[in-house]
């Protein structure tokens, strides 16, 4: 390659770099007017002492929200603030206890959907239509759908249950704190299983007949057919659809707030930020949540994706 | 984006206003729940025949702590599309600033309602809003059953518990295998709030913080009810009542499925209804207390506030004035059975006939006492949500009523820190 050649292509590579910019550049203004500067407005208010009453006036107080020894004056005190809050670490376990096993376990029941849709029977495009009802209904409405099915003295659920003789009495499923969480992550799963299942199925999709056609010729098994082909191949997908699962999981917020919206056991950090902003005019207080909730979303996202080597920027492919 | 809202307002009042050059266009806020909408719009009828105003109905969600979030947004934006507010009555201290103070505007008026009513709306001496309609909670129950079983009327805590477990064993044991003995509001919210401070002061534990703002919840009195409450769980109520509001209550009562029942009075004119299975069979009493102690009901209701902001604050004073007149409060109590703020039309004798439980009313309603949202003031919502923790807590078996009430004790104190806000 001669320097000229080089010298023209660079040119090439800066015009079209420049109408890339130029086409990408609306949707950077967008993006900053309805997500960066929210989000810088929500964190600025995590170091003042704002009120829903007095949101003008909310003076800086540093990083009070966040921590603060309390000093009662006779030598005694104590820490206050969101990291010496028992409630929002409790709120953040939750959380993470709801992300992990919802995601995992959507992650499971999708890819086994996924594997049966991607193969030919009669009434293939009907039964992915309706795979997709559970995701397609609002989750307000599914939520409160699945209350009243759990319901422990009216609920379908119970009935099904006693009648098959698997139970001996009814189960105060969204009462109890044993089965708070439990009925929770039926809701969810049974509402995002077919999102995992279409993402996954998206993938399979992708990958070309001849591979298996030469397997099939080389009478490879199908455990190790799924292992060694098709597993390697569909994984980005894969990957891609657990990281926008775990984001939307990390954030749960309806299912719960209908289902159970003040218990200990199953308030998630959505929760507790709602909470302090609207509820209890602590919107300083729940500012500083919401910061704390996003940078935590932030840093699984963000190790997930380099510990799975996930290629996002799309320079391999 | 205030601004823009700002400018969207300012761009729709001046239309507002282009459009009515005689007339004054007004709006209102309130949460329909039941025939409130209904009952609301015939009475605006009225008011506008007569006054040749106009008012808009701004309709909100049923659930209180959702339409207080809005009201909360809106204030704080200095919304001028709103001039009159419906509000649940412990919101007053806590939105005091944003409301015209009625004092003057009803001086006239003002001796023919309930003090306690009024009391609750009155925060350093400034009345934000004034009452519309109260709300109090009774103790249903099962006339027929106990009846049947010769059993009285039970007039203390104790008494309810070895009733609705005797009723309830007896009716099992007669094939009816759903059955059990009392439902309430378990569930962690404001209705549970409203259970254990009824619990507590009916047993002589006080009002959890004193009208003058100090805790008093931390003592022996209150343990104990509390204590005595979450032996019902599993007892004589079903587990279930941990997540229970008051319409899983009535619906578990009104299917025939439970021998008390406590509830607002919205449910009387339900469970007596003519589909109601049980309605020739239910009866209404004051709630129970320990036996040495008057009973408690918590003080519900809404009340109607003027918006500081509202373009036409005397034409909204008058519309305030005008929907919680005699008239208006005697077609509320007989249309959607709304006990009145106004303590005469509890006399009124054609409302005693078409709704006869409005005269039932009048000894809850004197029974009442107030949550402590005027001395906790701003702070009043998370004090709450500590209250019915604390008692969920106990009701769950996590831990007893002496631990639960001097842990609450301790959290409200560092809620309050130097003073309540």
């Amino acid at each position: 390659m001669t320097s000229g050649s080089g010298a023209r292509q660079t040119g090439l590579i800066r015009q079209r770099t420049r109408s890339a910019w130029m086409f990408v550049a609306p949707m950077l203004v967008v993006l900053a007017i309805v997500a960066l500067y929210p989000l810088a407005e929500t964190i600025w208010y995590g170091f003042t002492d704002a009120s829903l009453n007095s949101i003008d006036s909310a003076r800086f107080v540093g990083l009070q929200n966040y921590l603060e020894w309390l000093d009662y004056g006779d030598g005694d005190g104590e820490w206050l603030g969101l990291l010496a809050d028992e409630r929002w670490w409790q709120a953040v376990w939750n959380t993470l206890r709801f992300a992990f096993i919802s995601v995992s376990l959507e992650t499971l029941f999708g890819m086994i959907i996924a594997l049966v849709l991607n193969k030919q029977f009669a009434g293939r495009s009907f039964v992915r239509a309706a795979v997709l009802v559970p995701w397609a209904i609002p989750t307000v409405v599914s939520a409160k759908l699945w209350v009243w099915m759990l319901h422990d003295q009216f609920g379908i659920i119970n009935d099904l249950m006693l009648t098959l003789g698997l139970i001996s009495k009814p189960i105060a499923w969204t009462a109890s704190p044993d089965t708070a969480m439990t009925a929770i992550l039926i809701v969810d799963i049974w509402k995002t299983t077919p999102f995992m299942a279409l993402l996954i199925l998206a993938g399979l999709q992708m990958i070309p007949r001849d591979i298996y056609e030469a397997a099939r010729l080389d009478q490879i098994g199908p455990i190790k057919l799924f292992r060694k082909v098709t597993l390697p191949l569909v994984m980005p997908a894969v990957l891609v659809a657990i990281v926008f699962r775990a984001l939307d999981a990390l954030r749960v917020f309806d299912v719960v707030y209908i289902m159970t919206p003040n218990s200990d056991e199953t308030r998630s950090m959505s929760v507790f930020a709602r909470e302090n902003l609207f509820d209890y005019d602590n919107f300083a207080y729940g500012s500083a949540a919401s910061t704390l909730l996003f940078l935590i979303i932030a840093l699984i996202t963000i190790s997930f994706i380099y510990g799975t080597k996930m290629d996002l920027s799309g320079d391999k492919s | 984006m205030r601004n823009k809202t700002i400018l969207a307002l300012g761009l729709l009042s001046t239309m507002l206003m282009a459009q009515g050059a005689l007339a004054t266009d007004l709006s209102i806020v309130h949460g329909a729940v039941g025939r409130d909408h209904d009952v609301l719009r015939a009475a605006l009828d009225r008011y506008e025949a007569e006054s040749g105003n106009k008012v808009t109905i701004v309709s909100m969600p049923e659930r209180t702590t959702d339409q207080f979030a809005q009201f909360k947004l809106w204030l704080s934006a200095r919304n001028a599309d709103i001039d009159v507010y419906r509000l649940d009555v412990i919101w007053a201290p806590q939105i005091a600033d944003h409301f015209v103070d009625l004092t003057d505007a009803t001086k006239d008026i003002i001796d023919d309602f309930s003090p306690m009513a009024l009391q609750s709306q009155k925060v350093d001496g400034k009345l934000v809003a004034l009452p519309m309609f109260l709300g109090g909670p009774a103790l249903y129950y099962r006339a027929d059953l106990l009846e049947k079983y010769g059993k009285p009327v039970p007039k203390t805590w104790e008494e309810l518990t070895a009733t609705a477990k005797d009723v309830m064993d007896e009716e099992r044991a007669a094939g009816h295998t759903d059955m059990w003995g009392y439902v309430f509001q378990g569930a962690a919210y404001e209705g549970l709030t409203c259970n254990a401070m009824e619990w507590i002061a009916s047993s002589g534990g006080g009002q959890v913080v004193e009208p003058d703002g100090t805790i008093s919840v931390n003592n022996e009195a209150a343990a104990k009810a509390l204590d005595l409450a979450a032996t019902w769980i599993g007892g004589i109520s079903p587990e279930g009542v941990l997540n229970y509001a008051e319409e899983d209550a009535r619906g578990i009562f009104q299917s025939g499925n439970a021998v008390f029942m406590r509830n607002w009075n919205y449910a009387y004119a339900l469970v007596k209804g003519d589909d109601s299975p049980i309605k020739d069979g239910v009866a209404v009493t004051v709630l129970p207390s320990d036996g040495t102690h008057s009973p408690a009901s918590i003080l519900g209701g809404s009340h109607l506030g003027v918006s500081k902001y509202s373009k036409h604050p005397e034409e909204a004073i008058d519309l305030v004035r005008f929907l919680n007149n005699y008239e208006s409060q005697k077609a509320r109590a007989i249309d959607s059975s709304r006990p009145p703020t106004l303590m005469p039309v509890y006399d009124d004798k054609e409302v005693a006939e078409k709704v006869e439980f409005i005269p039932l009313w009048k000894p809850v309603i004197e029974n009442a006492i107030i949550r402590p949202s005027a001395p906790t003031k701003t702070s009043y919502n998370e004090a709450s949500s500590e209250i019915w923790t604390a008692a969920h807590d106990v009701l769950e078996g996590k831990t007893t009523g002496t631990k639960a009430v001097a842990k609450l004790a301790a959290r409200l104190k560092r809620l309050k820190g130097s003073g309540w806000k």
